[in-house]
């Protein structure tokens, strides 16, 4: 049923997940409220003094280059400055096995709502794809389109648009 | 006037014969359609009396007879095919007049065409609304209607009656008795709260579907107008649902773990299309309006979505950005026989078939604005119908002479207001909603 798009980074996260799946054990979510325990302390700083809990949200928003990639118009291609911060995602994701996320994507409000919602997904998808291309388990990923119903900048101008493209990776807790 | 009083007593809303004929179809007063507001007709709407002043539900009937014809006269205004005289400012019609004007008085205000009418309380509780029309210089009668409503629905009498008119005056087909569906809008931009709205066409009668809590959208009407498509992020999973008017009840339709979104029924009601998005690609599937396994449709690189069926259900319009951009295709209900109908520059998106068969409308993006425009189903004769900075989905009056739309403005203060446009292109208004407004959806003709 999937159709391959010509896409190369699409083709190739492809491949990547369905290896990964196969050597992966299965991980489980953490449970509702439970806070998720560090897997990999080590090296990493467990503890900083401002009291962030290693393998949160908050852990994640600091130790990420951002929880943001953004795109061109109408484009779902992770950029080169996407790829570095999805590498430091999928670096920092590595360190905690059990940390599941969900990808929202999002577009600017020069779309039509519907083309929109399907854009989103896109470009959440592609985010997707690189995490997993880089050895995330697709497992641990899940994705949502908001299309343009929730808008980052408010402006109607370029700069506002440019920031509204986007596809936001947020740790579940 | 000769009711038949027996055929008052089951339907909430029946429309009576009263035993005249209609003049005949000759007539010296018609409305010029391809002119639009250039020359609309004068037309005397004056209170409709009653024959005795009692109370009922909906109040007195001498208040109903004023509220009616203000009614009769506001659709017919809005149609821009009319401009009327009265109810305010022209005389009062004794009830002995109804149905035999003083035409003298009527020419005297330059009306060429006039409605009356009355409104009678009836021993049920029902009420009978008469309608007549008339030619003021001919000084004949064109032709009646009367109805039996509750007193709750007594804006439908009003409707049949502008319906009544505009269909003998126009030749087009009726539409005010119609509701539309859309989503109501509240709260800042960045985080609009959205719920399911309906209305009647004109904003009365207005009721909340929803409450806000999940982001809603896209409604549309099942042709029954027992239910509507839409969709809904419920629980944070995107997902089609079908919302029963009569008991408020919600029931999930479609879900997949890939998205699902912009549902519509089909024109006999038994399917619902809508779009999935599965590896990036997203392809239009159609699935049993009751559920069950859905089938695919189209099957293209790309983006498909938008889909929309020909009235006679055997072909459907989506929009695809296959060849690169959005563009409008037409292929059979089967998904067979894809054919490309959008040429021009810029962008063709939200495609919606006209009940009436011989219109597609859509959304041209292009130059930093969203229009609405039409185009016939083989793609000749485009002609955009509105200009402003984001008109966007539009969705046909049960005659197809109409469109209404959703006008999104610019800025952290943008919002949406629900609009309409009729074909000339001449005649844009809000439509009026307590809240902003988007995604309206028209519903079928009541019967």
């Amino acid at each position: 049923m999937a159709k391959l798009t010509s896409k190369l980074i699409v083709a190739a996260a492809l491949v990547a997940t369905a290896g990964c799946a196969k050597k992966r054990p299965e991980v489980l979510p953490p449970a509702p409220g439970e806070t998720v325990a560090p897997t990999d302390g080590a090296g990493t700083g467990a503890q900083t003094g401002t009291g962030v809990v290693p393998g949160s949200r908050e852990d994640f928003q600091q130790s990420v280059a951002s929880d943001t990639v953004n795109f061109a118009l109408d484009s779902y291609d992770i950029d080169p400055q996407a790829r570095s911060i999805l590498d430091s995602q999928a670096a920092w994701l590595q360190r905690y096995p059990n940390v599941r996320v969900t990808i929202e994507g999002h577009a600017d409000e020069r779309g039509t709502r519907e083309y929109n919602l399907a854009l989103g997904d896109r470009r959440a998808n592609a985010a997707s794809n690189y995490l997993a291309a880089r050895g995330v388990s697709a497992a641990r990923i899940t994705t949502i389109s908001y299309g343009k119903e929730r808008p980052l900048a408010l402006g109607s101008d370029e700069s506002s648009y440019a920031k509204n493209r986007r596809a936001v990776t947020v740790v579940l807790q | 006037m000769r009711i038949p009083l027996s055929r008052l007593a089951t339907l909430a809303l029946a429309s009576l014969s009263f035993g005249l004929a209609a003049a005949p179809a000759h007539a010296q007063v018609e409305v010029d359609i391809e002119g639009g507001i250039s020359d609309p007709m004068p037309i005397a709407v004056p209170v409709m009396p009653t024959p005795s002043d009692v109370g009922t539900a909906a109040g007195q009937t001498s208040a109903l007879g004023r509220q009616l014809a203000e009614v009769v006269a506001n659709d017919l205004k809005n149609s821009g095919l009319f401009t009327p005289r009265g109810p305010q400012g022209v005389a009062a019609v004794p009830f002995a007049q109804a149905a035999a004007p003083d035409f003298g008085y009527w020419a005297g205000t330059q009306a060429q065409a006039l409605v009356q009418g009355f409104v009678r309380a009836n021993g049920d509780g029902t009420l009978t609304v008469g309608c007549y029309l008339y030619d003021v210089f001919a000084r004949t009668e064109l032709t009646r209607q009367g109805f039996v409503v509750t007193p709750a629905e007594w804006r439908r009498a009003a409707h049949k009656c502008a319906d009544t008119v505009y269909t003998r005056l126009s030749g087009e087909g009726p539409y005010f008795d119609s509701r539309i569906v859309y989503v109501s809008e509240t709260g800042p931009k960045g985080k609009r709260i959205k719920r399911l709205a309906i209305m009647d066409q004109d904003g009365a009668n207005h009721r909340f579907l929803t409450n806000g809590q999940s982001i809603v959208l896209t409604p549309r009407f099942a042709p029954n107008q027992q239910s509507i498509v839409y969709m809904s992020y419920q629980n944070e999973r995107p997902a089609i649902y079908v919302y029963d008017i009569g008991s408020g009840r919600q029931r999930l339709l479609v879900r997949n773990a890939s998205l699902t979104f912009a549902p519509r029924f089909s024109p006999d009601g038994r399917w619902v299309i809508f779009s999935m998005a599965q590896a990036s690609n997203t392809d239009i599937y159609r699935v049993s309006a009751s559920g069950g396994t859905p089938q695919r449709l189209t099957n293209s690189p790309g983006i498909d979505t938008g889909g929309s069926y020909s009235p006679d259900g055997s072909k459907i319009v989506f929009e695809s950005d296959r060849s690169g951009t959005q563009q409008l295709y037409v292929m059979n209900a089967d998904g067979s026989n894809q054919q490309r109908i959008s040429f021009g520059s810029g962008r063709y998106a939200t495609p919606a078939w006209s009940p009436r068969g011989d219109l597609i409308a859509f959304t041209r993006q292009g130059g930093g604005s969203f229009r609405i425009g039409v185009m016939s189903p083989s793609g000749g004769g485009e002609k955009l119908l509105s200009d402003a900075w984001g008109d966007e989905g539009p969705s046909w009056s049960p005659n197809g002479r109409v469109l209404t739309f959703f006008r999104a403005s610019q800025g952290g203060a943008g919002k949406a207001d629900v609009w309409s446009v009729d074909l000339t292109g001449q005649n844009v208004r809000r439509i009026p909603t307590p809240l902003d407004g988007s995604d309206p959806s028209w519903g079928p003709l009541r019967p």
